[in-house]
């Protein structure tokens, strides 16, 4: 892991001018937040291929899923409150059910949102999402992660939820990691434990890693990138080889990471896993840094489990 | 195809009429009132105004038809298989489990739906992205959305018509069919729209009022349409719901009902006497 930090929602942005250049087919459309969802960057590049739908989301939705029946490759942007808070009937109705080509990357989950407070920290999106069928659900955790991935979902066809974040994170991978969507990447080969984690608690779960290998606890580390498919293979092998599971996610514990691992141990191979999230409450209003303090998202929430 | 006259639109509708009964009838569910309403403006459509092809039905240059107010599939349905998209004797499986005829529109189960509708107010969006996408791609073909007066009470379509303002979407005709009734009672009574013509015009749209249920004035609003330049076309059809069933005009209970077999016989022998 390295020291510099970068925000999922910039990789995004320049990741959306890249793909820009090589596919004519992509558009990209926002609602009145393009400076901070970061697609400010590809409207500067193609004007002509921008769509800034004011605030409304609903409508934003539905003309996506209008451009992608005709062939374009749509990318839609907002906080992911309003996207999929706002637009749910929409990204279900005209999105999912027909199964179109529609890519919602979503900044601001979570939260790590920060000062905003709570009504603007979304930490349902991945439970309401990953309850739809055709759609596929990411959450990167990091600068190359995003990198791939958002360059990936436009090779692929059907409807997508790419999960970003506000808060700048450290930078994980090397540039040439090879990553794949539906499998979890496995750092680490510990065996008293595994930390599942997926976005920004990605970074968290590797430093809790470092302070248990002091104390001669070694755990691994999994990122589950996607989240639906969920890498069913990857969370088996972990539970049969390690003797303790934990899940941590800036997402409430009802319907996100920690619900989706507990689904295939229960059916395939039943374990207690102890869950870190928000805890069926909402945010407020903090540093993202002392949010995460104060809702035990952190890295010593994690050393706390392996303890005993 | 060749152009359909008017007296010869007039036989089509009566038997899109006929196909809507038959449906409902059959599937012992489904809107009756809301398709009946339409079915004169859907004829006008598919057998003269639009430039489609039932042998491709994905053809990327044909114009656009979405029916938002997608509980009215009956009158859609019977315009697609009369045209030859599937046999006209699969109207008799609809809504049943075994068939690709779904309650609502499902574009990728029944050839020729060009959109997948349902849940109320979405249409119009989703006509936008296919109307900025033709201007992109620099094709002429037209977008046509049918929305119901009860449904432009949902904020979506007002979002969107904000947005065909916009980019000035004039290979877009929205299609208002202004029958006055939803399922609780009369537009007034429920949540009035009106005035309908008033707010469609201060959105931008150039406006054009006709009787929904004249063929002539019909494809008349459809050439004035193609004319328009720069802006959104919202044709507003007075219309009646359960138009040409006696029984079933302007009565709000036949929204969603099916006839029974008493009613299913009356309402094909009123059809074939006229």
């Amino acid at each position: 892991m390295k020291d510099k930090k970068v925000a999922t929602r910039q990789s995004y942005g320049e990741t959306l001018v890249k793909i820009g250049k090589e596919n004519e087919n992509i558009v990209v459309l926002d609602a009145d937040l393009a400076g901070a969802t970061k697609t400010d960057l590809f409207a500067k590049e193609f004007p002509d291929r921008f769509f800034d739908l004011g605030i409304a989301e609903a409508n934003m939705l539905g003309t996506s899923a209008g451009l992608a029946t005709c062939g374009k490759i749509p990318y839609a942007s907002t906080f992911a409150v309003f996207a999929t808070g706002r637009g749910y009937d929409q990204i279900r109705n005209s999105i999912c059910y027909p199964n179109l080509n529609v890519k919602i990357c979503a900044t601001h989950a979570g939260v790590t949102v920060g000062e905003d407070g709570a009504t603007h920290q979304m930490l349902e999106d991945l439970s309401l999402m990953r309850g739809l069928p055709n759609m596929t659900v990411i959450s990167p955790s990091d600068d190359t992660q995003t990198k791939w991935v958002i360059e990936e979902i436009s090779k692929i066809q059907g409807p997508v939820y790419v999960r970003l974040a506000r808060l700048a994170t450290p930078i994980i991978y090397e540039e040439n990691q090879k990553f794949e969507i539906g499998k979890a990447i496995q750092l680490g080969e510990g065996t008293d434990g595994t930390v599942f984690a997926t976005g920004v608690t990605v970074a968290e779960a590797i430093k809790a890693q470092e302070q248990l290998k002091q104390q001669g606890i070694h755990i691994r580390v999994v990122d589950v990138h996607t989240i639906k498919p969920i890498d069913k293979e990857r969370i088996i092998k972990c539970a049969k080889e390690t003797k303790k599971l934990v899940s941590i996610e800036d997402h409430s514990i009802i319907g996100g990471l920690g619900t989706a691992i507990s689904e295939v141990l229960t059916e395939e191979y039943p374990t207690k896993i102890e869950r870190i999230g928000m805890k069926d409450c909402f945010g407020k209003s903090g540093k993202a840094e002392e949010l995460m303090e104060y809702f035990g998202l952190t890295a010593n929430a994690i050393v706390e489990k392996f303890r005993d | 195809m060749e152009k359909l006259g008017i007296q010869e639109l007039e036989q089509k509708a009566r038997q899109v009429r006929k196909d809507i009964i038959e449906q409902v009838y059959h599937a012992k569910s489904g809107h009756p009132g809301g398709s009946l309403s339409i079915a004169d403006i859907l004829t006008v459509l598919y057998f003269r105004e639009m430039k489609i092809n039932p042998q491709d039905p994905n053809w990327e240059e044909r114009d656009r038809l979405i029916l938002s107010k997608g509980h009215c599939s009956p009158a859609l349905y019977s315009c697609l298989a009369n045209r030859g998209y599937f046999p006209i004797e699969d109207l008799k499986t609809f809504r049943n489990i075994n068939s690709y005829l779904q309650g609502h529109p499902d574009k990728n189960k029944v050839p020729g739906v060009d959109m997948t509708t349902g849940s109320l107010g979405q249409g119009l969006s989703v006509a936008n992205g296919m109307a900025i996408a033709g201007k992109m791609n620099n094709q002429k073909y037209r977008i046509y959305c049918i929305l119901g007066d009860g449904e432009i009470e949902e904020g979506q379509i007002w979002e969107a018509c904000m947005a065909s303002n916009k980019y000035k979407l004039d290979n877009l005709c929205v299609i208002l069919d202004n029958n006055n009734l939803q399922i609780d009672g009369t537009i007034e009574e429920v949540m009035s729209s009106y005035p309908i013509d008033e707010k469609f015009k201060s959105f931008g749209f150039e406006v054009i009022k006709i009787d929904g249920h004249d063929i002539e004035e019909i494809i008349k609003a459809f050439e004035v349409a193609k004319n328009v330049k720069g802006k959104p076309t919202c044709v507003i059809a007075k219309t009646i719901k359960g138009k040409g069933i006696d029984f079933m005009e302007n009565q709000a209970t036949w929204h969603g009902k099916a006839p029974n077999d008493e009613q299913y016989r009356q309402a094909m022998e009123g059809l074939n006497e006229r």
